[in-house]
């Protein structure tokens, strides 16, 4: 094939391509569209609304006192003192518990890479603690597990003549991250174990000819083809994460430093029944949400990508 | 290409996390309106009420209600106790109409009055003779009083009481007498905490509905209150802090190990598994220590609430029914409410249901009936003498601008209640100081005074 042929060719083909693209995206617009509309009107219709909410003033419990009171409410949220232990508490939760549950997936994730017999059956019962309801998981974790009388853990305390562990009233935040770890270590668990199977066994097998351990192949091969996968499970594990509520509303009731901004919200919006107060918290989580999400995780990765190279 | 494609994924996770936060925040209590067809004969009631045996009772009975009155047919809707406050709140207070009639505690019944969102009842239950409304328990019906009007009717009531494992004590030869006070109880508790057995379990859960239902009676006892007459709040005064360090203290020394943990449900488990020796709570719980399946019936001891400046340190609870001034079946729901707080109704209870599960604490000839003194012997006798005795106007020292005893009755209390509850769960803890705590609550109890002062 000359040259030349091979330019009309490409030539032909860029046009067809322009004519055919505006075309189908004309149509690929239009189907989009209905989703798009529904997105919005499920998405971007409650937002606004809430920030209508907050610009008014409005205490379901004071009814006949209600009326626009403009940036009032966000001034409260801002000066009552209330917001940054919140984040603070936000930020370590969500922090110890998604850093942990990698750590252990990720230990999981290898142990269940290797062929044993029950290995279906090991994944299953692996996977269980993310399927149960969270407000479940931290019930069963408050009495079977946490309990002074019944738990397990301070039976064990117990049994080795430990002293007995108060967790909610001595150690909050680490039993509120305990439960979470619980539960996500198996959805990390997943992520991981997705990456390892989809790992090249040549590249594996010539590791070892080539004289590395086992420790050396982890760090050098394993670990830095595993890392897209752990971005992935850290940023779906602090989005879901960061929203926390049962284990704190049922184990620590917002106490010894585990009022997440989650909670704050419900305290705002069911206990103190401001409306107006808890919608300016709403938009204020929201707004340093975007903040965390977009600058904090970016230089987060930066740092992982300067450490291995893909 | 990569680098956008990862701004891109950032900027979905962060979108996403953006509109589940805000779906948090902007969550509507939505409620199905139920069909109120009110139109001749056949009448639609509903009826919002709270999930407790005494009510689950009422349901299993309506069907008498409604064979005995053709036409009429009675909807429950049965909430948890935060569900039904916020439904029903956002019912009412918006005049929806949604209900014809409501279960609410005595902490809303004054508040509501005097919003003018409850139908005064008091004439046409003081025209009715056969309703007796003098046989309510007169600080039952003080509390769901307001400008003398009676908004809502008792459906149960209780009060609090000191519960003992009587064996547990004898051996440690300890005695409580009737009416204990708080140090003899503190000294007893110590003397019979072991390294199995608590002394004593008392709640420290925050919230104004846990923690501070008994510690407010503590601190009332102790000559403290939330608000002197004029609505200034007496939060960082010594008697406040004497009763808190007292109440750190005997938890410290003899309590259960995990106080935040513990409320009522907790307490009633470690009490009937033998995991604690006293319990001082509500007076309801002695028909569960009582019960057929309870470890301990039989081994329990009871006495008055535990005192140091005041004569009674119980406090008083009522679950009523009350009729939404919305309602456009004012005539049906009042024959419903009177029904369901009758004689009859209590005796309908007894005989069809069982003695033991008769509403308490609501009608002083309930403590008459032969079959329920004797299914009762143990606690009837003291939940009457203290529910009769109790003081809901001025339950402490001084006096107070509110009626009431665990609670103050203005809208704010939730929330100062339950913000000071979790100061006071971080001072239990040890994660601050009690002045500390003391301060801080003052402040937000202060800022709660100053809207109703004047």
């Amino acid at each position: 094939m000359s040259a030349t042929e091979l330019d009309t060719v490409e030539a032909r083909t860029a046009t067809d391509d322009k004519r055919v693209n505006t075309k189908e995206l004309r149509t690929a617009r239009g189907l989009i569209f209905p989703a798009v509309l529904f997105l919005i009107l499920l998405t971007q219709v409650p937002f606004l609304v809430t920030i209508g909410f907050s610009l008014v003033r409005w205490n379901l419990l004071y009814p006949n006192d209600r009326g626009f009171t403009g940036l009032s409410n966000y001034a409260s949220a801002l000066s009552s003192g209330d917001l940054w232990p919140s984040i603070v508490a936000t930020v370590l939760i969500t922090a110890f518990s998604v850093v942990l549950s990698v750590v252990f997936g990720m230990l999981f994730a290898v142990l269940l890479d290797r062929q044993f017999v029950g290995r279906a059956v090991a994944r299953t019962l692996m996977i269980t603690p993310f399927l149960v309801m969270p407000a479940a998981a931290s019930l069963i974790w408050k009495y079977s597990m946490f309990d002074t009388n019944i738990g397990m853990l301070n039976w064990l305390a117990r049994t080795l003549h430990l002293p007995v562990v108060s967790w909610s009233t001595e150690h909050p935040l680490m039993t509120v991250v305990i439960v979470l770890t619980w539960q996500f270590t198996p959805f990390m668990m997943l992520i991981l174990l997705a990456g390892l199977q989809g790992q090249d066994k040549g590249i594996l097998e010539a590791a070892q000819v080539d004289g590395a351990g086992t420790w050396r192949t982890f760090t050098w091969i394993t670990l830095p083809h595993l890392r897209m996968y752990i971005e992935i499970g850290v940023l779906l594990g602090s989005v879901i994460i960061i929203q926390v509520f049962d284990p704190v509303a049922i184990l620590t009731k917002g106490t010894g430093g585990t009022k997440t901004l989650a909670y704050l919200l419900y305290e705002r919006a069911f206990i103190g029944l401001d409306v107006g107060q808890a919608a300016a918290y709403g938009v204020v989580t929201v707004v340093l949400t975007l903040i965390v999400a977009t600058v904090a995780l970016r230089t987060l990765f930066k740092v992982f990508m300067a450490g291995g190279s893909r | 290409m990569r680098r956008t494609k990862r701004a891109l994924t950032f900027g979905a996770g962060a979108l996403a996390s953006a509109l589940a936060l805000a779906a948090c925040s902007s969550g509507n209590v939505s409620s199905d309106s139920g069909s109120g067809g009110g139109d001749g004969e056949n009448v639609t009631l509903n009826l919002a009420t709270v999930n407790n045996g005494q009510m689950k009772d009422m349901e299993k009975l309506k069907s008498e209600y409604e064979d005995a009155n053709p036409g009429t047919t009675v909807n429950f809707q049965v909430m948890e106790e935060g569900d039904l406050r916020a439904a029903v709140t956002a019912d009412v207070a918006s005049g929806a109409g949604q209900y014809d009639i409501v279960t609410i505690g005595a902490y809303e019944t004054p508040q509501w009055g005097a919003n003018g969102w409850l139908v005064d009842l008091t004439p046409d239950l003081e025209a009715d003779s056969s309703y007796d409304v003098d046989d309510l328990l007169p600080p039952v019906r003080d509390v769901n009083t307001y400008d003398d009007k009676l908004y809502a009717v008792p459906f149960y009531g209780e009060s609090s009481i000191l519960m003992y494992n009587k064996e547990v004590l004898d051996k440690a030869g300890v005695t409580i007498g009737e009416n204990p006070t708080w140090q003899e109880v503190a000294a007893a508790a110590k003397q019979v905490n072991t390294k199995k057995m608590a002394g004593i379990c008392m709640r420290g859960k925050p919230g104004w509905g846990d923690l501070f239902a008994p510690l407010t009676t503590v601190v009332q006892t102790f000559g403290g209150n939330w608000y002197d007459n004029d609505w200034n709040a007496t939060v960082d005064t010594p008697q406040w802090k004497q009763a808190i360090t007292f109440y750190k203290t005997m938890l410290d020394d003899s309590g259960e190990a995990d106080p935040v943990s513990y409320s009522f449900n907790e307490c009633l488990t470690a009490l009937k598994e033998g995991k604690a020796a006293m319990w001082a709570d509500a007076s309801v719980a002695a028909s569960m220590l009582e019960a057929d399946d309870s470890p301990v019936k039989g081994k329990m001891g009871y006495a008055h609430m535990p005192v140091v400046e005041t004569q009674e340190s119980g406090w008083l609870w009522s679950w009523n029914l009350a009729i939404p001034s919305s309602t456009k079946q004012q005539d049906a729901a009042l024959k419903f409410v009177k029904w369901a707080t009758s004689k009859e109704y209590i005796e309908l209870v007894g005989n069809e249901i069982g003695w033991s599960n008769v509403p308490p604490g609501s009608r002083t000839s309930t403590y008459e009936i032969p079959e329920y003194k004797e299914a009762a012997a143990a606690y009837a006798p003291i939940t009457l003498d203290v529910m009769s005795s109790v003081n809901p106007k001025q339950p402490g020292v001084d006096p107070q601008p509110w009626v009431g005893i665990q609670y103050v009755s203005i809208p704010e209390f939730q929330d100062v209640g339950n913000q000071c509850a979790q100061l006071v769960a971080d001072y239990i803890a040890n994660r601050t100081s009690v002045d500390d705590a003391l301060g801080k609550c003052q402040s937000l109890a202060q800022k709660a005074g100053d809207a109703h002062k004047g």
